[in-house]
């Protein structure tokens, strides 16, 4: 069963880590790495830029429209995710809470399960 | 996968599977890694030198060759810990006293053992009994090869930690409900992700057959097996019919049934005339004879709904009703006998018991829209919509739903 983790960051909370709390974040995404490769559970992962980096092209009855930001404007936003597969349900909600974010207040992540999967080389 | 089909290429698998079985009954359960390599070096070798010197027993030359490979192995490794015993081990006489059979069936136990999770199960089975290789498994389930090389790494890691021994032969009964489990959960993966996705490369499908059969073979005594075989070969049999040209999934009320392979039906069907008279009805068995009442109507209409519905009440009877997805079947079944306000009443009182069952809403969204209830209909394909993880079913109901809300517009 795959899931998406999703990591949601708010930029204020980030600016304002200790360092502590920065050894923390590095660490521990280090650990649940190098864990969830050993177990055979892991997919991939990707860290997103800031979203002034985005661009959103939006259906429309002429021409596809291109603006630049985000998609909503938002306090938090979508940082970055892990793509695992897993047992069930219990053991992504298990996973999840090993993420070090999870120990950090204002940060969040988000499991949704996939429904769809091409990994490109089939 | 067609060369897979193939006989030259399940002759191979055959040898392999029994080659390896030798080596580790002989060597230990805890000696796989190096048993599979020296099962490999022996295959290439044999693909070198057969076509020019083909060799008098096939078996026989693989075993002694993948023996001495092992041995080399052991032999060069000083850095192993048991050097020692290891190497007095290799003076044991190899044990090719077991049949064929056997030696597929204790592989099979091997690595459907308990202390390994269900994935590890299932891709050690893939690999080692059915020989795919990883390549083919993280094909198959969309997943990249790592992952699975590394599931597999672990499995046998585990394997060792727990259990140095080879599964003994005659203990067929051992563990049988696990390797009944896998081979069924391996059979039902393969459809969702056909349905869910694009064709892909390895028919796992076929495979899961393929190792039943050989299960069936290895212990013609388990009712459950035979049972299991036939369930997989009455649900084999609607497959075409299962998925539209645009890929959508047709329910089986909608399925056009002249496009059922009825040699697999015939199959399945023989099976059951054949086991059924003297059997205890098993959870699998129970489940062939219901898919055996489909596969011979004509439509939805012309099926024996009563009998079903009764076969449905054994099959929650004998489960103790810890199945959520018989009982919502038997739901299904009992609005055909019973009638629609009859089953929306059951389905009620099991979303209460399992609130989180997608399956529930798609259910109660078609019993709905058939009653006439267009309204309350049209909340439940919402509903339904939003619980279900497949693909296919997602734009099965939406096509549903599409299609009642236009007519009522």
């Amino acid at each position: 069963m795959k899931y998406l983790i999703m990591m949601h960051v708010d930029p204020a909370v980030l600016e304002n880590l200790t360092d502590e709390q920065q050894k923390l974040l590095g660490d521990g995404h280090s650990a649940f790495l190098a864990s969830t490769k050993e177990k055979g559970e892991f997919i991939s992962t990707q860290a997103l830029a800031d979203p002034s980096q985005s661009k959103v092209v939006r259906g429309s009855d002429d021409r596809p429209e291109v603006t630049d930001g985000p998609f909503v404007e938002a306090k938090e936003f979508m940082g970055g995710f892990y793509l695992l597969d897993v047992e069930d349900e219990a053991r992504i909600v298990e996973l999840a809470g090993q993420i070090p974010d999870v120990q950090i207040p204002g940060l969040a992540v988000e499991i949704r399960p996939v429904v769809f999967s091409d990994l490109g080389d089939g | 996968m067609s060369d897979i089909a193939s006989p030259g290429e399940s002759l191979w698998r055959d040898l392999a599977r029994q080659t390896l079985a030798r080596l580790l009954r002989t060597y230990g359960s805890d000696q796989f890694d190096l048993c599979e390599d020296a099962v490999q070096e022996a295959l290439m070798a044999a693909y070198r030198q057969w076509t020019t010197e083909p060799p008098d027993d096939p078996q026989a030359w693989l075993t002694a060759t993948a023996r001495r490979r092992y041995v080399d192995r052991v032999r060069s490794d000083a850095r192993r810990r048991d050097r020692e015993d290891r190497v007095s081990m290799l003076q044991a006489p190899l044990r090719t006293d077991v049949s064929r059979g056997d030696d597929a069936l204790l592989l099979l136990q091997l690595c459907c053992h308990p202390a390994l999770s269900r994935s590890a199960q299932v891709a050690l089975t893939l690999r080692a009994v059915a020989g795919l290789t990883t390549e083919q498994i993280a094909t198959a389930y969309q997943l990249p090869t790592t992952t699975i090389a590394q599931r597999i790494t672990r499995a046998k890691r585990r394997l060792a930690e727990v259990d140095r021994a080879f599964p003994r032969p005659g203990h067929v009964e051992e563990r049988m409900a696990v390797v009944l489990d896998v081979l069924y959960i391996m059979f039902t993966e393969a459809h969702h992700t056909t349905d869910g996705a694009p064709a892909h490369d390895a028919d796992l499908a076929g495979e899961a057959v393929h190792l039943t059969r050989l299960l069936r073979k290895a212990a013609p005594e388990s009712t459950e097996a035979a049972g299991l075989l036939a369930l997989m070969l009455l649900t084999e049999a609607r497959h075409p019919a299962r998925v539209g040209p645009l890929g959508q999934l047709i329910p089986l009320d909608e399925q056009d049934r002249t496009l059922w392979d009825r040699r697999f039906i015939a199959e399945g069907l023989a099976l059951l005339d054949l086991v059924t008279p003297s059997a205890a009805p098993g959870p699998y068995l129970l489940q062939a004879c219901i898919a055996g009442l489909h596969d011979q109507a004509t439509d939805t209409e012309s099926t024996d709904w009563q009998e079903i519905h009764a076969l449905y009440v054994v099959l929650e009877h004998v489960t103790e009703g810890r199945n959520p997805m018989i009982t919502l079947n038997r739901i299904v079944a009992e609005a055909m006998v019973q009638g629609d306000d009859v089953a929306l009443a059951s389905l009620d009182d099991l979303a209460a018991r399992h609130p989180r069952l997608a399956r529930i809403a798609s259910v109660r969204a078609h019993l709905l829209e058939r009653s006439g209830r267009t309204g309350a209909a049209v909340t439940a394909y919402r509903d339904a919509i939003a619980a279900t993880l497949n693909v296919a079913e997602q734009r099965h109901l939406r096509d549903r739903l599409r299609r009642i809300t236009t007519a009522h517009e």
